[in-house]
């Protein structure tokens, strides 16, 4: 028996101790620096909270919360949405059936940097070119070249790739549903939103949850999108938290600085996540 | 069963499959033309194939360099992450009662939440200090940050198997290893092909890790090459197609030939 204890201290704790130093650790460290002033090299004094005061103070910082947060909201319910829709659609008695879910399911597996650069040429120099053809005026211009509908761009790029995969989860929830409880509402005459609504919808509502909580979590990190497309630009107007911490943080010499502000995206990103899953959850309870 | 097919619902998803099909139509066919062509029409078909493209590609992003960093990375996270992330949480599962596994889930799991933002300056300062701002820390760091995830689906997997088969093997004087890896990890096959897309997945395809802690352009991967090859030649269009093209097939090819595994993997990782 005691054999068996040791075993498991084995199998665990290296595990531990490195999790701790790589993770934990400099996570800790964050926090720490994040009450100096210190700009990644040299020398460093505490200022308090200085740093979180100044966060809060910071036209960039709050632009760049506001722009991640309104992508993030947005992109989140066309997301799911959308994959709801396709997952229905893939669900149902379709032809070609596998090969659909193959396609639909692709740009999953694609580099969201190199999906980000395929688009930026499709929004810089052939949708331009097109609408010039077909004459339509509104869409001659670089949409991310203008500040006010960039963010559009950078969200139908995250939407192109990340409806694979929650089109994926919503399948996976669909097939659980069994047959007959359709053909009883049929029989019972509900028509197909009846059967959306107090059927399908109800019985996928922990698909909609995982599906809901994960897509908002990731789009809050977005990062690759926003490098590949628009840079942040233009001028600040597609800055996201993640582009931000790194910029100000390597590039900018505001390491400590940056670590408040990190410590402030992270205290959020927990109270988002933990609000959504309650609210999503109650839900799921009452239906 | 028996019902006839949906052409409706058909042929709206053939629609709506163009939107997916088209972007990477457009890619193989610029990577393929000359910057004339590309001029005189978007959308046609390249009249010749032009493989210069991938040759002067290949030269300029160093691209077998790269893809050899990215499938050595991709390999050995995969395969350090099955035989370790498992372990772990088999002996989480297994002794869940206990506080200090108990502790040990959940203060993996929890990491789940944490950005990585938050440790990102902190990480690099520390990998480079450390000598390990290279192929091998990066492997690493992977490996280490993946526990949050797998061990929460692993333990959630392993907990469905019973206890029995252990005592058997127990009854017949195996040890705890001899019943992990005997016994407990062929049964696992299932969860290990789906942690083992996943990981390949995120290993191969990510870019921040790799642009934060590598700082020798010889140990780039693939997102990483098209990131400095993107701010230097960013004017030919046909060039910097090719390079992404290059860059995504072999994901591609592997996803032709095994869509199916990665598919219902990728579903029982998240659905657990």
């Amino acid at each position: 028996m005691h054999k068996r204890k040791n075993a498991f201290i084995i199998m665990t704790v290296p595990a531990l101790l490195l999790f701790f130093t790589f993770h934990t650790y400099p996570a800790l460290q964050g926090v720490y620096y994040s009450f100096t002033n210190w700009r990644g090299y040299g020398d460093f004094d505490f200022v308090g909270l200085k740093n979180y005061i100044n966060v809060f103070k910071d036209e960039r910082a709050l632009h760049a919360y506001l722009f991640t947060f309104k992508f993030a909201v947005v992109s989140t319910i066309l997301v799911n949405v959308i994959s709801l829709i396709v997952a229905m659609g893939l669900n149902a008695k379709i032809k070609f059936q596998k090969t659909l879910r193959a396609v639909y399911f692709m740009p999953n597996i694609l580099s969201i940097l190199i999906v980000g650069y395929i688009f930026n040429f499709i929004f810089a120099h052939f949708i331009p070119e097109i609408a010039e053809g077909l004459g339509i005026n509104a869409l001659t211009r670089n949409i991310l070249g203008d500040q006010d509908v960039a963010w559009i761009g950078v969200v139908i790029v995250a939407v192109w790739q990340a409806v694979a995969f929650n089109t994926i989860l919503y399948l996976a929830g669909l097939v659980t549903i069994p047959e007959d409880l359709y053909e009883a509402a049929s029989i019972d005459g509900a028509g197909p939103w009846r059967k959306f609504w107090s059927i399908t919808f109800p019985l996928i509502a922990t698909f909609f949850t995982i599906n809901m909580v994960l897509a908002m979590k990731n789009f809050l990190m977005v990062f690759d999108h926003i490098i590949a497309l628009t840079g942040g630009g233009p001028g600040q107007a597609t800055e996201s938290i993640s582009l931000l911490i790194y910029r100000g943080g390597f590039e900018g010499g505001e390491f400590a600085y940056q670590s408040a502000n990190a410590v402030v995206y992270f205290v959020i990103i927990v109270v988002i996540s933990v609000i959504q899953i309650k609210v999503l959850q109650r839900r799921e309870v009452e239906m | 069963m028996g019902k006839k097919s949906n052409w409706f619902i058909t042929t709206l998803l053939i629609l709506g499959s163009l939107l997916i099909l088209f972007p990477l139509y457009l890619t193989v066919t610029i990577a393929l033309k000359t910057p004339q062509e590309l001029a005189d029409s978007f959308l046609a078909l390249p009249k010749e194939w032009r493989f210069e493209n991938f040759t002067e590609a290949i030269q300029l992003t160093n691209f077998f360099n790269a893809l050899g960093n990215s499938a050595f990375i991709t390999l050995f996270v995969v395969v350090l992450t099955l035989l370790t992330n498992s372990m772990v949480a088999y002996a989480i599962a297994r002794n869940m009662h206990k506080k200090f596994y108990k502790f040990l889930f959940y203060y993996f799991v929890s990491a789940m939440f944490v950005p990585f933002p938050i440790i990102m300056l902190p990480i690099v300062k520390q990998t480079s200090s450390w000598g390990i701002d290279n192929l091998v820390g990066l492997i690493m760091l992977y490996v280490v940050y993946g526990l949050a995830f797998n061990v929460f689906i692993y333990v959630g997997y392993i907990k469905s198997i019973p206890k029995e088969l252990e005592e058997a093997a127990i009854m017949d004087g195996a040890s705890t290893w001899g019943v992990f890896w005997k016994v407990i990890f062929p049964l696992l096959a299932p969860m290990n092909a789906t942690v083992g897309i996943l990981t390949t997945l995120w290993a191969w395809n990510d870019f921040m890790l790799p642009l934060v802690i590598l700082s020798d352009q010889e140990l780039a991967t693939l997102p990483l090459v098209q990131y400095i090859f993107q701010s230097q030649f960013s004017t030919d269009y046909n060039l910097a197609f090719a390079s992404y093209l290059m860059a995504l097939a072999p994901m591609i090819l592997v996803y032709i030939f095994a869509q199916k595994w990665i598919i219902s993997g990728v579903t029982k990782g998240a659905i657990k």
